[in-house]
């Protein structure tokens, strides 16, 4: 391949310099003016736009059959309907795209100077211009319409009985929670969250914990502060630093102390939590069941991308984002289908969140309901960390219970 | 003291006093030399941004593959044993888009061709502030050093992709990128921007108040009326993009959460809550698709011009032209909502904006079909610069057609942020307008700089830049249908892609053939411009007044009084008279119609 590119290269050198001798050369030779064009120059551009439309067409349409089965066929039930429509918005591109481009370069070649001729004035005739104006318009009527109604149908609203499953993306990996047996999601806060805890799930120990650590840390910056308010040794600026330090630390308490406690059916979102289930890399999702994904992210913003099934949405710090999604093909009969025994679904990230970008993905399963069911309750579930008892605890104001606010009202 | 004041202002006294090196080449107020200074400041940056690409066509091509060639320009910190680093890939990728959408096809289309033709063509002396004049161009040259020297400095340029999307930009703790180089990719932007408007103001004021005596809005060429159009959404759209761009720069550099909220980033939970990325998302496509069409409507008023005087025809539906323009500056500004179908905005307000973004295809179909109108029962005369606009009607339509389906929310979903839309706006709007550009530049060289560029040159120039611009584009379609996301530095970690990447080598070819192709255009434009033939005053037998001023240039443009207009700008071919054109200076014979 590197001698390939190294051929081109010096070929290019070399048909460069080539025309440049030519060009001297023509130079010295030629009498008329530049901007005099030749009747051979007319010609040969003319039938130049014939080559090229040509060449332009048949690799267009070699494209097509060599590369236009772009997917397999959709494994979601929306899926379906958005291939249909991209079906038809690419029938009618295609057959515009060639018509048009068709007269672009036929006139081109058909129009070419003449000497002596005399072009027609033709300025304008409202007839032609009213039917290019509507054509396109109707057309687009249709796209609209068409578009429209098959997006509603994949936005609306999750119904009742939807699986929920939640993807957490941070630089460069994706994490599946699933809500466990009480079929609700513990509270998360990304004021919590540590190597061991790295969805931040809230926890009354895992609170204690990092209300713990923060006071360490704080009471430790407090004693170099007082130190060096005996001994004055750091410069002005560091102190700066270190007073900073503490402000932002004990804002960070203030945030953890100001997390909800909220209850969904019955059970404190603090511990329905304990059930959920963490998984990396491989995410299982059973067959012909709604799924709605709900999507956090970590740091910056990513984008769950699962081309099989023609769905896509960004996954914002900060903000929930909501997709829904029923699979209708499981990973069996996809291998089947495409006659490759390897095959897996696959979740991409698609918006550019840094170096390792390119390598942000995740294997998706489908299966049946059941196996779906054994898998899940096969997967580890979260844990808080275990945390001796302290006598003065830290939660100077314990929480006040919500329960109209959601479980999904994350800090 | 007094009468240093004084001589001064007998210098100004005086219409064409002595001018030294600085006042003629460095701080000219003159339109024509501001227009050269534009037009070399984007070539320069051009080939920058065009050798970029090929760097990280290179990688695409061919990944893991060993080029010394890329350890030579980047050395072994960005390409060590000349394997690009993955921090550096998107480094390029961003300063690539950057560099093309604004100081070449933004700064350099616009300031170029705006600064040349607008006094030029409505008959005035020059522009209406020749100071604010010299002030757009240097705001232009400093941004365009700052970005350059964006490169240079530890941890690379801006990596976020050119939209440079907040949190990942707003935090040098997510990307070595986003450090010194996303400050300073900022900073330039923000001049760009103050260019940009001193410029927008300074064409909208001279194009309303110094025409000519007959010079009607309804007369002037549409290289006017296209850059009148482009001047007004610039004025409106660019402030947004500063404010934009300076809450950023407070976000990452005093504390405030405009942007951001609720993130946890290198083992650190950040202090800041409340804010939102989208909101820089709406701020900045509220410029962003305006921008689109800063970019490619000034090419299509230069190809509307070039396609006339070459087919020696009337340009097809002037006035449906003019109102396509307008229809199309207008929607431009209601349609930036189809770049965030994804991005969790609700879906009834993406319903709005694919309503509103599909209408802009109707005005859009318009100028298409009046093109090939035009050309139809002409007499169509293949100058280097009416096979660029040629060209160019093909691109805008090709890439113009899948935006159907970028515009369909259900089918964004699809193709959003993959190669698809590389390939959709890489030649709907990146192929066209520098198409436009090159139409143009072959066009009124003779009128820049009094010579003529070498035909021959020209010819081969074209052919390879189409071939090459479709061979890289084209297929990038396909690639993205298959599910291949831009930005990605290598697409080796996925099966499901392999049978499509077998295309990347072929378009990494034509993009190293294309890139080299330019060289054909450098050396006939850096030689033609001291060693080219010499113009005469019209050299295409066109129309418009800027080819009744003298072949040598002068402050103030005509010798004499102004000309007086009596005709619209198309009177090619008309069987009133005898030539195939009719100057627009030429009265109208006793019982002719003016059109």
């Amino acid at each position: 391949m590197k001698l390939l590119i190294l051929l081109v290269i010096i070929l290019a050198v070399i048909a460069i310099a080539q025309l440049t001798k030519v060009y001297e050369l023509s130079r010295s030779l030629r009498k008329n003016k530049e901007e005099e064009i030749s009747a051979a120059d007319n010609k040969l551009n003319a039938n130049l736009m014939l080559v090229w439309m040509f060449l332009f067409f048949v690799g267009t349409v070699f494209l097509y059959v060599r590369y236009g089965d772009y997917l397999p066929v959709s494994a979601s039930e929306h899926g379906a309907d958005v291939d249909k429509l991209m079906n038809v918005n690419i029938w009618m591109v295609t057959v515009s795209f060639f018509i048009v481009n068709f007269f672009l370069f036929y006139f081109a070649w058909k129009y070419q100077f003449k000497k002596g001729r005399k072009a027609k004035f033709f300025a304008h005739d409202n007839r032609l211009e009213m039917l290019w104006t509507l054509v396109p318009g109707v057309l687009l009527a249709f796209v609209i319409v068409y578009g429209l109604i098959t997006w509603n149908k994949i936005t609306g609203p999750a119904s009742a009985d939807a699986i929920q499953i939640e993807l957490y993306s941070r630089q460069f990996d994706w994490t599946a929670r699933y809500p466990g047996e009480n079929k609700t999601f513990g509270t998360a806060s990304y004021n919590l969250i540590s190597t061991s805890n790295p969805l931040g799930l809230v926890t009354k120990e895992g609170i204690r914990a990092k209300m713990d650590e923060l006071d360490a840390q704080i009471e430790n910056v407090e004693h170099q502060l007082a130190e060096n308010k005996l001994m004055p040794l750091m410069p002005e600026s560091y102190v700066a630093t270190l007073e900073d330090k503490v402000s932002r630390l004990k804002r960070h308490k203030q945030r953890i102390a100001d997390i909800d406690e909220n209850s969904v059916n019955g059970i404190s979102t603090w511990e329905s939590g304990n059930d959920d289930r963490l998984v990396k890399g491989e995410m299982h999702i059973p067959v012909n069941k709604e799924i709605e994904f709900i999507f956090r992210s970590q740091d910056v913003i990513h984008s769950a991308f699962m081309p099989h099934f023609r769905s896509q949405m960004n996954s914002v710090p900060g903000v929930a984002t909501r997709m829904k999604m029923t699979p209708t093909v499981t990973t069996a009969e996809m291998r089947k289908i495409t006659g490759n025994d390897s095959f897996n679904y696959i979740l991409l990230c698609n918006k550019v969140c840094g170096a390792a970008h390119f390598n942000m993905q995740m294997k998706i399963v489908v299966e049946s309901e059941t196996d779906y069911n054994a898998w899940v309750a096969k997967q580890k579930m979260f844990k808080a960390p275990e945390v001796k008892e302290t006598a003065d605890t830290t939660l100077a104001n314990e929480p006040k219970k919500d329960t109209l606010a959601t479980a999904m009202g994350a800090k | 003291m007094e009468a240093t004041e004084n001589t001064h202002a007998q210098d100004h006294g005086h219409h064409h006093h002595k001018e030294s090196f600085i006042s003629k080449y460095v701080f000219s107020m003159d339109h024509k030399m501001i227009s050269k200074q534009f037009l070399i400041t984007a070539i320069v940056m051009g080939v920058v941004a065009v050798m970029l690409s090929i760097f990280f066509r290179l990688q695409l091509g061919w990944p893991g593959e060993k080029f010394q060639i890329l350890n030579a320009f980047l050395g072994d910190k960005w390409a060590p044993d000349g394997i690009l680093d993955r921090n550096a890939y998107l480094a390029m990728v961003t300063i690539h888009g950057t560099i093309m959408v604004f100081f070449v096809l933004t700064g350099g289309l616009s300031g170029t061709f705006a600064n040349l033709l607008i006094p030029l063509q409505i008959g005035a002396r020059d522009m209406a502030s020749g100071f604010l004049n010299m002030l757009s161009y240097w705001f232009f040259a400093v941004s365009s050093i700052i970005m350059l020297a964006s490169l240079f400095v530890e941890g690379g340029a801006a990596s976020g992709g050119w939209t440079i999307y907040p949190p990942l930009s707003a935090l040098p703790q997510a990307m070595p990128g986003s450090g010194m180089g996303m400050t300073l990719w900022l900073i330039s932007m923000v001049l760009f921007v103050a260019s940009s408007l001193l410029g927008g103001l300074n064409y909208v004021v001279t194009i309303i108040n110094l025409r000519a005596k007959g010079m009607k809005m309804t007369r002037l060429p549409l290289t006017i009326w296209a850059i009148f159009v482009t001047a007004i959404l610039g004025v409106l759209s660019f402030p947004v993009l500063v404010s934009a761009v300076v809450l950023l720069l407070m976000d990452r550099s005093m504390g405030t959460a405009f942007y951001l909220s609720d993130i946890f980033i290198q083992g650190e939970a950040l202090d800041v809550t409340g804010g939102s990325p989208l909101l820089f998302q709406h701020l900045f496509w509220f410029l962003g698709h305006p921008e689109v069409y800063i970019v490619l409507l000034p090419a299509l008023g230069i190809s509307s011009e070039v396609i006339a005087t070459n087919s020696r025809k009337p340009i097809f539906g002037y006035k449906a032209m003019i109102g396509s323009i307008l229809a199309i500056g207008f929607l431009s500004f209601i349609v930036w909502g189809h770049h965030m179908y994804i991005t969790g905005m609700n879906p009834f307000l993406g319903s709005v904006f694919v309503f509103t973004t599909l209408l802009i295809a109707i005005p859009s179909a318009v100028k298409a079909f009046n093109y090939i109108t035009t050309l139809w029962q002409g007499n169509v005369r293949f100058t280097p610069a009416m096979l660029f606009s040629i060209g160019l009607v093909s691109t805008f339509v090709t890439g113009g057609l899948t935006g159907i389906i970028l515009a369909d929310s259900a089918l964004d979903v699809n193709v959003h942020d993959t190669y698809f839309v590389v390939a959709h706006f890489h030649i709907v709007m990146g192929m066209s307008a520098i198409f436009g550009m090159f139409a143009g530049v072959y066009h009124w060289f003779p009128k820049m700089y009094g010579r003529m560029l070498n035909t021959k040159l020209g010819y081969a120039h074209f052919w390879l830049t189409l071939v090459c611009g479709f061979g890289v584009f084209f297929p990038m379609h396909f690639i993205g249908m298959a599910g291949a996301p831009r930005r990605y530095y290598s697409f080796s970690e996925f099966e499901f892609l392999d049978w499509v990447m077998d295309l990347n080598p072929y378009i990494s070819i034509f993009a190293l053939v294309g890139g080299a192709a330019q060289i054909l255009f450098l050396v006939n434009f850096f030689h033609s411009i001291f060693y080219g033939q010499k113009a005469s005053q019209n050299p295409w037998q066109s129309n418009t007044l800027e080819w009744t001023t003298p072949v040598q240039h002068m402050h103030g443009n005509w010798p004499g009084a102004l000309p007086e207009v009596h005709r619209w700008a198309y009177d090619y071919s008309n069987p009133e008279h005898e030539e195939d054109f009719v100057p627009q200076v030429v009265p109208l014979k006793p019982g002719e119609h003016a059109h």
